[in-house]
């Protein structure tokens, strides 16, 4: 396998006074989606704001594509190529729905091919187009929220949680999108609770627990494992998949 | 999972009640002109009171636009605000005198030409110092805001100072431009020329404040960074260069209204910023910290307000503007048109 897109070698991040990452080590292939699952509180959303540069890790190399970005500002760590789908979604309510994406596409004017196909995955962006975004729903939100990632192809997409919170229809809704931008040969690195779609979605899976990375491994070996489902995250997907 | 059912996702629009309320204070400002026709119960005076109540708020709007950006793009309360005032004033001023030649020639293109050049000098000057005061002042009390309070307040005791070393500790008398001296009489009301100007060029300022902040780029960064600062960064844009750029771009507006503070008192004094703060704090907290359509309407207002109470009852005019910003606040907390923030 060539070098991942990105590599975490020993991060470790501190939040005010407490140690939050104890020494992650993490591997995302590129082309590849990883999931990163494990209990709340686990560390996956420091981990994915520290990758953006929004904490500061302590210690430790974030490799992209072989250069260290660790320590970099969040716009230069932007700009090397990795987009965010926050775990609060992060959009700008007060900004339309088309401003929220103007502002995305930080390179240029936006790529009408590439907005007909987000208009395809996410309809409602289209007609809400001239709306605030903060007049949206939860589910919409999230669309827009996932849309202003790939508004233009990355180097690494960082998605934290697209499913909180949102009922199913929205959910298959997001996964459909999400297969559209694995199938375009993106690197993705996401964190999921719900399982089922991890399952779906993965091709490798990092399972975190307090700071660390537990276990590793392709998602098809902890899909097939319902006893290292529930030593590693105390789930027991089985009935539920 | 397999092929996911196809649920079309529910396309609801807002409802009109949740798309007019963002205007309703808009409304307010026909609604206290109409108050202020009905107590005054004298047209001409109304008029005259209006016109010069809008040319107040516009002044005031030009002041208070930089202030609400930057407070709300980097949670930075500057309490030397009324030092650019006070700079832009001295400096347009003193090219106005220089150019007595042009502002006392009986053409308007001369006087014009004249007031640009102060314009300009004032804004240039208010928006250097504007850089300088960031870089020196308020950067190393990022995120601290007793600390803004005291040491922005102290900037603004040394700039009132400076003013006092260059220009003299006296006020200075400032005659307007030939063309833009007198009134012109309307439905028997009398409305200064110079007012008429002011409203004019307020109205002006804030279209084009309007179009940059929504038809730019560089506008829409600094909307979104007012609502979530991290995001903007996370999108790839260093924040910390747009801040300055607005800083200063605030302190070049406050200095522009200065020069026309200047001309509607003919006076300026050293600390005439600080004595307008208080009405440009009351415009920035009503209108809603970081909202430029906030700080517009509450301009207006209080400047309206402040006339039209000055004529009914000259020693209520400053505390009628206090009342104005608790009904306000008790309507709306946050403001009248709060920026939603993370
Ligand atoms: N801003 C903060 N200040 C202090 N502690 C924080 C902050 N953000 C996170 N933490 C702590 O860091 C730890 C890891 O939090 P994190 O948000 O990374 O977990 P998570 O795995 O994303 O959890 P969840 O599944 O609930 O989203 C938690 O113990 C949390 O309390
Ligand atoms: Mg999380």
């Amino acid at each position: 396998m060539s070098e991942p897109m990105l590599r975490l070698e020993g991060v470790r991040t501190d939040i005010a006074q407490y140690h939050i990452l104890h020494g992650v080590d993490l591997d995302v292939p590129q082309g590849q989606v990883t999931m990163l699952l494990g209990r709340n509180g686990a560390g996956k959303t420091t981990t994915l704001r520290t990758v953006m540069g929004l904490w500061k890790p302590r210690a430790g190399r974030i490799m992209l594509a072989g250069r260290n970005i660790a320590g970099q500002d969040p716009a230069a760590i932007a700009q090397a190529g990795v987009a965010l789908v926050p775990e609060n979604m992060g959009i700008f309510a007060n900004l339309t729905v088309e401003e929220n994406m103007i502002l995305a596409a930080v390179s240029g004017p936006i790529d009408p091919a590439r907005l007909d196909w987000l208009f395809t995955v996410f309809p409602p962006l289209k007609t809400f187009w001239k709306n605030p975004a903060g007049n949206l729903s939860g589910g919409q939100k999230q669309m827009l929220a996932t849309a202003r990632a790939m508004v233009e192809e990355r180097r690494l997409y960082l998605i934290d949680e697209p499913s909180k919170g949102l009922a199913p229809a929205i959910v298959s809704t997001l996964a459909r999108a999400l297969r559209d931008l694995k199938a375009k040969g993106a690197t993705i690195l996401m964190v999921e609770q719900n399982f089922k779609l991890a399952r779906a979605l993965g091709d490798q899976a990092a399972v975190m627990d307090d700071g660390r990375i537990v276990w590793a491994g392709p998602m098809a070996t902890l899909a097939g494992d319902a006893g290292l489902q529930e030593r590693l995250m105390g789930l027991s997907m089985e009935g539920h998949a | 999972m397999t092929a996911a059912p196809d649920h079309t996702p529910i396309l609801q629009r807002p409802s009109i009640r949740v798309r007019m309320e963002p205007w309703l204070p808009v409304l307010l400002v026909p609604v206290l002109v109409l108050l202020g026709f009905v107590s005054i119960a004298n047209p001409s005076s109304w008029l005259t009171l209006t016109v010069s109540g809008l040319a107040m708020g516009m002044m005031i709007f030009v002041i208070a636009s930089g202030m609400t950006l930057v407070f709300g793009l980097m949670d930075v309360i500057n309490f030397g605000h009324g030092a650019f005032i006070s700079f832009g004033a001295f400096v347009g001023v003193s090219v106005l005198i220089a150019l007595s030649a042009l502002t006392g020639a009986p053409s308007l293109m001369l006087n014009l030409l004249a007031l640009l050049a102060a314009v300009i000098a004032a804004m240039a000057v208010t928006g250097a110092i504007g850089w300088g005061f960031e870089r020196v002042i308020v950067r190393p009390v990022y995120g601290a805001h007793l600390k803004q309070i005291l040491v922005t307040m102290g900037g603004l005791i040394v700039a009132e100072q400076m003013i006092h070393v260059i220009w003299g500790p006296k006020e200075i008398f400032i005659a307007r431009p030939e063309m833009l001296k007198g009134s012109i009489t309307l439905f028997g009301a009398t409305l200064e020329k110079y007012r008429l100007v002011a409203v004019g060029f307020g109205a002006l300022v804030f279209i084009a404040m309007r179009l940059v902040l929504r038809r730019t780029k560089i506008g829409l960064i600094v909307r979104a960074g007012v609502e979530n600062r991290e995001m903007v960064q996370a999108l790839g844009y260093r924040i910390r260069r747009v801040f300055v750029g607005v800083f200063i771009a605030g302190s070049a507006l406050a200095g522009l209204g200065g020069i026309m503070w200047a001309l509607y008192q003919e006076l300026i004094t050293a600390h005439m910023g600080n004595e307008i703060m208080i009405l440009v704090f009351i415009v920035v907290i009503i209108g809603g910290l970081g909202s430029v359509e906030g700080a517009f309407i509450g301009a207006l207002l209080v400047g309206l307000l402040q006339n039209y109470v000055a004529y009914l009852e000259p020693k209520a005019a400053l505390i009628s503007n206090i009342g104005l910003m608790v009904a306000i606040l008790m309507w709306r907390p946050q403001g009248m048109s709060p920026v939603i923030k993370v």
